[in-house]
């Protein structure tokens, strides 16, 4: 009942979608089907798109998201994913700089992927801190973690990490032992997208046969007991998941350096961290769920540029799609719930 | 160094503090009225950037930035009724919701601004909206120039606190709203309708969000950007809380954190040279640390964030 439940609103919020999507394309004067066409082309039309853009792009989104799901699970409101993106990156990166050529890479690259994961979860104590000890709610502090991790990236890339070259503001690129081998020889899918993979099965396998995944997965279960048991009020078990869930987007932040940018820039992310929460709310909070979820994100994203390039559908339309699948799903589960109420 | 010189430095680093602060202080003041009907609208940042391109837009097409400014607002307004639509309509959760409305607002706003101007890098010119000097008192030494020789979007925030201010303590309007972000149930009972009031008070918000943007493209920055909001809405929630959802320590509140914006610029003038983008940050820890600090536990609405009617069994 309630999983099939679960398919029919995703299936409805997506219908809703592309017909709200292609209406607009429409109404701003582009031609709805060409726009679609250069998306699915773009993104799903040969194995280099699927291996090299779709399933690149969907590691962070996949990540990010296991992150969100995570914390909304436990009824945690972190909106901070995308700055403990960046603290993972930030730290992944300059570990990787600063180690020295003599480090091989079987230990160069597990250790990075661990600072990362770490500095992701160091992000989240600040947040889940004032939440414990002070009582202010976390939506607003990691999303105030968020600009300040922004602003900090920005500034490395500028002083302290910029390149020996000193003339853009980005890192130097790290050296082949820090980066992540390649899955498929001849494209550009990384060991990233089998991490990803790898941790939403255990994730699943957590909350499925686990006694503290039991208790998340008890409160996720029904909204309704959520918002009456709701927030898990044992404050060292909730603690623990929001460093958990910041550890998660900081591994997606390390992994985009070490699997695809090999450097760290400006605005290195394109908002993943925001993406994540569509990701992880069109799977139903569920781990396996957001790597599908992830992957069509990521199909969505990678096809943007095709669509940009050939029907000249500016980018930001992408976002706004992205928003458009939110609120479906959400208003699709409230109309479906109060017709069988 | 002669002690003139620092006065001015001092004087111009408060008037930008000012300038900085306005659109934060008047974005707070519409999330204080929605917060106080129950309604917590994270969709702020998504109704400011709908607000400074619609006042572009508007100025630009009318020529007047007075209209341009009225266009905004009701761009935000409007953004503000489609989240209004689903929290209060469909009563869907106002946190997830509001982040789809300010993901949504950054990238809709993206995407028709360049499909009017194209993505060829150069600045957009508006007519502005520019300062205007008070009588008397913009002559005021120190006081003058920081707060009266400003936009006029600054002197409506002004007026604005205070107007706020007795409409929520000493009209029955006010008191009917603050009741519905307390007990809404209570208020219901007592003939209130409550939904009516949440969503009149959403939209008014939204409204004056759309202000703050124009304020934004029109009086600060002369241009729109896309992503101009830089997450003001963010730090104008964070105000609300700073400032007790009291209008009067809401404004304040807003034009402190306008002037720790304005650090940056003052600290360059003064030498510190290590890179502006970790200026940009300071005012995000000041919010952090306030919010940590002195006002963590201030009393928020009782109601505020919860959906109405409650759900009373599981469907």
């Amino acid at each position: 009942m309630n999983r099939s439940r679960g398919w029919i609103v995703t299936g409805v919020a997506l219908l809703a979608t592309v017909a709200v999507a292609a209406g607009s394309l429409a109404l701003g004067g582009f031609d709805p089907w060409e726009a679609m066409r250069a998306l699915v082309s773009g993104s799903l039309g040969s194995p280099t798109a699927i291996f090299s853009i779709t399933l690149v792009r969907a590691v962070p989104l996949i990540l990010t998201g296991l992150a969100v799901a995570l914390a909304f699970r436990a009824g945690i409101w972190n909106i901070g994913a995308e700055g403990q993106l960046y603290a993972g990156a930030v730290a992944g990166v300059w570990v990787a700089l600063a180690a020295p050529s003599s480090v091989p890479a079987w230990l160069l690259l597990p250790g990075i992927l661990t600072v990362g994961g770490v500095a992701g979860a160091a992000w989240a104590v600040v947040p889940a801190a004032l939440r414990l000890r002070a009582g202010v709610g976390e939506v607003i502090t990691t999303i105030l973690m968020n600009f300040v991790a922004i602003h900090l990236a920005a500034w490395m890339v500028h002083g302290p990490l910029q390149e020996a070259r000193g003339v853009f503001p980005q890192t130097d690129r790290i050296s082949e032992t820090a980066r992540l081998p390649v899955l498929i020889p001849g494209t550009r899918l990384h060991l990233g997208f089998a991490i990803a993979v790898i941790l939403a099965v255990f994730l699943w396998a957590w909350l499925r046969y686990t006694a503290s995944g039991f208790g998340i997965r008890a409160v996720g279960a029904s909204p309704d007991a959520a918002r009456v048991a709701g927030r898990i009020e044992d404050g060292p078990t909730l603690f623990r998941i929001f460093l958990a869930s910041g550890a998660i987007a900081g591994l997606a932040g390390v992994v985009q350096v070490s699997g695809v940018t090999f450097a760290l820039y400006e605005d290195f992310s394109p908002g993943y961290g925001y993406t994540a929460i569509a990701v992880a709310l069109l799977a139903g909070l569920k781990p396996l769920g957001v790597v599908l979820t992830g992957v069509l994100f990521g199909a969505l994203e990678g096809g943007a540029g095709a669509m940009q390039r050939e029907a000249g559908v500016p980018a930001g339309w992408v976002d706004a799609v992205e928003a458009l699948v939110i609120l479906s799903i959400l208003a699709a589960d409230r109309l479906i719930r109060r017709g069988e109420a | 160094m002669s002690g003139l010189l620092d006065a001015a430095i001092v004087i111009a680093f408060l008037e930008a503090g000012v300038r900085l602060g306005i659109p934060l202080a008047l974005a707070a003041l519409g999330e204080t009225i929605s917060e106080r009907a129950g309604v917590l609208n994270i969709g702020l940042e998504g109704a400011i950037i709908a607000g400074a391109l619609g006042a572009a837009l508007g100025a630009l097409d009318t020529g007047s930035p007075i209209l341009g400014v009225l266009v905004g607002g009701l761009a935000g307004a409007a953004v503000a009724l489609v989240f209004a639509v689903f929290v209060v309509g469909l009563n869907v959760d106002q946190i997830i919701a509001g982040t789809a409305i300010t993901l949504g607002g950054l990238g809709f706003t993206a995407a028709v601004y360049e499909a009017r101007f194209g993505t060829t890098g150069t600045a957009l010119t508006l007519p502005t909206l520019d300062p205007v000097s008070l009588p008397l008192l913009s002559a005021v030494p120190v006081l003058g120039p920081v707060f009266f020789s400003q936009a006029p979007t600054a002197y409506l925030t002004y007026l604005l606190a205070p107007a706020l201010a007795w409409f929520f303590y000493r009209t029955s309007a006010g008191l009917q709203l603050r009741a519905v972000g307390e007990a809404p149930d209570a208020a219901a009972a007592a003939g209130v309708r409550v939904r009516r009031i949440r969503f009149v008070a959403t939209v008014a918000g939204g409204f004056l969000a759309g202000l703050a943007g124009a304020h934004l493209s029109l009086a600060y920055a002369g241009t729109f950007a896309e992503g101009m909001s830089a997450g003001r809405g963010f730090i104008a929630i964070a105000v609300v809380v700073l400032g007790r959802w009291n209008p009067i320590l809401v404004l304040l509140a807003g034009l402190f954190f306008g002037a720790a914006s304005a650090l940056q610029f003052f600290l360059q003038n003064l030498g510190f040279d290590i890179g502006y983008q970790i200026f940009l940050a300071v005012p995000y820890i000041l919010t952090l640390a306030a919010l940590g600090g002195w006002v963590g536990r201030a009393r928020a609405p009782a109601a505020l964030a919860l959906p109405w009617p409650t759900r009373r069994r599981g469907a």
